[in-house]
């Protein structure tokens, strides 16, 4: 009863997805307020049918319903309870469950958050993302829908994949959904702009902390993505360019082009096309992300469920949403005109370089994706594109925008002079320098990579600092008083940025130091045996039998030793999931600031001895560090005042006009 | 107008290539000797102290063998023979060397360098055998059963994936 409930629901939210889409858009082209009025209500009807969908799901799963086939083939009586809720979204049918659910949470934040946005703008928002809606309501019902009953009932189910059995795959699927779909609000807000005519600065006001809120849930769903492979597939990598991570990262960089373009739309009224364009690609890529990894086209680690019937559908979805919205680009775009003109040296110029470089990395990224499928497709034969490809072509791109990234926020509007900027950034960079020469030295090896890694993110954070220096003294000098005194004065996005930069920074910071000074050791182990790595001694002491809940393993106990001192005990793990008949690899990790310890089980060879690999990883956790600070940055912008106060000061406003008109 | 469609051009052009890609299998195997025997070939032995002047692929029959083909002026040779020294440690299945176009002594220094996880290395210093094979880069992979057929076929480094997810897999049950 209660998975037919569920059913019930979708149907009913694709029937007010329809109507939400057809009176909406309809009634904002005649203007008719009475039908522009049914988005809202309607938004918020489809969230709450959508959730009471997505409890449905989560109650067969916490019940073992095993009637029901999705819960029957993802999840298993001896389940943990919370895998089995993270299960309901572990499936493929699951998983579009909660795109939906994301879906209609945005929309329902939309309808709640833009009481300033004018109605027929609204009324066109909401209906483009009711269409999506109604796109993705039409693919669960006719392909895969998650409350298909399975008759006679499964006695037991044949549980979730033991790679999803993990607390990081709890919460990495609705980040990174809540950053994928979030992109959706912009592209609504972009086509409704286009449809409407109306591309100003308050169209991208409007825009802009959505935006980033997006972009800040997708760097955290990115980053937990990969900190779940680092830990879970047990080979100590962090990236590996496969499709599907490839998929979440193109919306990301051209998430970023966007909200940095944003800025010069709302600030200076130009890039206009761009930012609509950067709109409308980065929601696509999204799209393109989701076909990719549900429609099994390329083969991929992370692909689970896949299944061409599914793609044909998704392409179709991926044709009308992307190709309509490109067309209308093509329509109305040419007509937008140019914003105002701006010298080569100015900030708009440097956030348009880097806007060109981070859409040429997206590209590249799309071409490494797709290139197997393009050579397939032309019979040219089978190939893979492997991370040697994807960083030939990524470094020397990313390189010149991270040194620009020191320069833009420095510059000013319009016009800069380049000896002023020289010499205001001289000791940024003399101090960038500095520490590339000198810091690989105390590590006992300087590389050029190292030195040039080291370099780029000190200059960001120098320069960053540089620009903080700078703003505080023009304040004081103004306003009289310490220039200290005015840190509080600085609004939140400001900080923002520059919190995200310097995440950037951090970032670049882990990167260079795991790939410079990692060490790897794979050994022979007897109980007894000891290895030594990045100055620690690791002794195996012996082996113990584990007995989990629907899994049988063994476990190594490893004593980590420093100068004779012990440090902690690290117990890797091999499990073998009984149901799937799976083993697994559960590599023990000691986290530090400034390293990490990593030891996994390799095969046991003859004479109870064990391959052990070991690997020192030196400030590898800055790697997620530096993307957690990234999205604090976005949370932080958003999070500031001039939104609130543009939202009031329109309200009042509003109720101006309404008391003159009565 | 004409520069607004270039993203919509674009965009049409990645669909065609997405369209005929749902009709493709990524994990159909790519070689046409799949399924084929291997061709048969004699070959002088690499290493003076191996038994036998030459190395004959029939004495093989009757064991599920890999054979690796590789090379010292080969990059990407060095990249998978970390998995090649594990997969002779532990000695689930034997595997063959191909040294393709290559030095002898050169190979040698290579092999002493790096260590030799082969039971027995052929020398195709003229890569007319590698021809035969179908190989067209290197380092390639076979997986060749007890009846002498090709069933696998990996073009490129080997991995921890490729080996834990369809090499290891096929030969355990070739084995049988």
């Amino acid at each position: 009863m209660i998975p037919e409930l569920g059913h019930f629901a979708i149907i009913v939210a694709l029937m007010v997805a329809i109507m939400q889409a057809f009176f909406s858009l309809a009634g904002a082209a005649i203007g008719n307020r009475a039908w522009m009025n049914v988005a809202r209500p309607a938004a918020h009807a489809q969230f709450a049918l959508v959730t009471l969908a997505f409890v449905c799901l989560g109650y067969a799963f916490l019940n073992n319903d095993f009637s029901v086939l999705n819960v029957a083939s993802n999840s298993n009586s001896a389940l943990p309870w919370f895998y089995r809720i993270a299960a309901t979204w572990g499936s493929h049918e699951g998983s579009l469950l909660l795109w939906v659910l994301m879906l209609s949470g945005w929309m329902s934040a939309v309808a709640m958050f833009s009481r300033n946005v004018p109605t027929d703008m609204l009324a066109r928002i909401l209906g483009v993302m009711a269409l999506v809606a109604v796109g993705f309501f039409l693919f669960m019902l006719l392909t895969s829908n998650p409350f298909d009953r399975l008759l006679p009932p499964a006695v037991d189910g044949r549980d979730l994949n033991p790679l999803l059995q993990d607390p990081g795959m709890v919460i990495h699927p609705p980040m990174l959904y809540m950053g994928y779909v979030g992109f959706s609000v912009v592209f609504a807000f972009a086509v409704a702009a286009l449809l409407g005519g109306r591309l100003d600065s308050a169209w991208a006001r409007w825009s802009r902390p959505w935006t980033t809120v997006a972009w800040a849930f997708l760097t955290i769903g990115i980053a937990l993505g990969s900190w779940w492979a680092y830990y879970e597939l047990g080979w100590g990598g962090w990236w590996f360019w496969d499709p599907v991570e490839n998929a979440s990262f193109m919306p990301w960089l051209t998430g970023t082009a966007l909200m940095h373009s944003l800025a010069v739309t709302e600030k200076r009224g130009g890039f206009k096309s761009w930012t609509v364009l950067l709109a409308i690609v980065t929601f696509s890529l999204s799209l393109l992300g989701t076909f990719l990894v549900r429609s099994g086209v390329l083969t991929s680690v992370h692909a689970f469920a896949t299944d061409p019937t599914r793609g044909v559908f998704i392409l179709g979805f991926l044709i009308f949403v992307v190709g309509t919205s490109l067309a209308l680009f093509a329509w109305r775009a040419p007509r937008v005109g140019l914003g105002g003109k701006f010298d080569a040296v100015s900030r708009e110029a440097a956030l348009l370089s880097n806007n060109i470089l981070l859409m040429v990395a997206a590209a590249s990224v799309l071409l490494g994706t797709l290139y197997p499928l393009f050579l397939d497709a032309l019979g040219l034969g089978k190939i893979s594109v492997g991370p040697p490809y994807f960083e030939a072509v990524f470094v020397p791109l990313m390189a010149p925008a991270l040194f620009l990234m020191g320069i833009g926020p420095l510059a000013r509007w319009k016009q800069a002079s380049l000896p002023d900027l020289a010499s205001r950034l001289k000791w940024a960079f003399a101090v960038a320098l500095a520490s590339a020469v000198l810091l690989p030295l105390t590590m006992g090896k300087w590389t050029p990579m190292i030195a040039f890694g080291l370099l780029l993110a000190v200059w960001i954070l120098a320069s960053s600092v540089v620009n903080l220096r700078e703003r505080l003294m023009q304040l004081a000098a103004n306003g009289g008083g310490h220039p200290l005194s005015y840190l509080k004065r600085l609004p939140r996005g400001y900080y923002g940025m520059l919190l995200a930069h310097s995440g950037v920074a951090v970032f670049i910071v882990g990167v260079t130091m795991v790939n410079g000074y990692e060490t790897e050791k794979d050994v022979r182990m007897m109980p007894g045996n000891t290895v030594s790595i990045g100055g620690y001694v690791i002794r195996l002491d012996g082996f113990e039998d584990v007995d989990g809940p629907n899994y049988t393993g063994v476990r190594g106990v490893l004593t980590v030793s420093k100068n004779g001192r012990e440090q902690t005990v690290m117990r890797p793990e091999k499990r073998f999931y009984t149901v799937q008949q799976m083993p697994m690899t559960e590599a023990a990790i000691d986290t530090g600031f400034t390293r990490d310890l990593y030891v996994s089980l390799g095969e046991a060879v003859d004479g109870g001895a064990w391959i052990v690999r070991v690997y020192h990883k030196p400030f590898v956790d800055w790697i997620w560090g530096g993307a957690f600070l990234m999205a604090l940055g976005g949370f932080l912008a958003v999070s500031d005042r001039r939104y609130r106060m543009a939202r009031a000061a329109r309200r009042d406003v509003r109720d101006g006009e309404a008391v003159a008109t009565a | 107008m004409a520069r607004a469609l270039i993203p919509l051009a674009v965009f049409a052009l990645i669909c065609v290539f997405l369209w005929i890609g749902l009709s493709l299998n990524p994990r159909e195997v790519p070689s046409p000797l799949i399924g084929k025997p291997a061709p048969v070939f004699e070959l002088p032995q690499l290493r003076e102290g191996d038994a036998g002047a030459s190395f004959r692929s029939s004495e093989l029959k009757g064991q599920v063998w890999l054979l690796n083909v590789f090379a010292s002026w080969c990059a990407p040779c060095l990249e998978e023979h970390p998995y090649l020294i594990d997969l002779a440690r532990r000695d689930v299945v034997p595997v063959y060397g191909l040294n393709y176009k290559d030095g002898r002594q050169a190979a040698l220094d290579w092999l002493g360098k790096h260590g030799d996880p082969y039971s027995g290395i052929a020398v195709d210093a003229q890569g007319r055998t590698g021809i035969e094979f179908g190989v067209y880069g290197v380092p390639e992979t076979f997986v060749i059963d007890k009846a002498g057929i090709i069933r696998f076929k990996h073009i490129g480094p080997l991995n921890q994936r490729v080996l834990d997810e369809q090499v290891m897999p096929l030969v355990t049950s070739l084995q049988q």
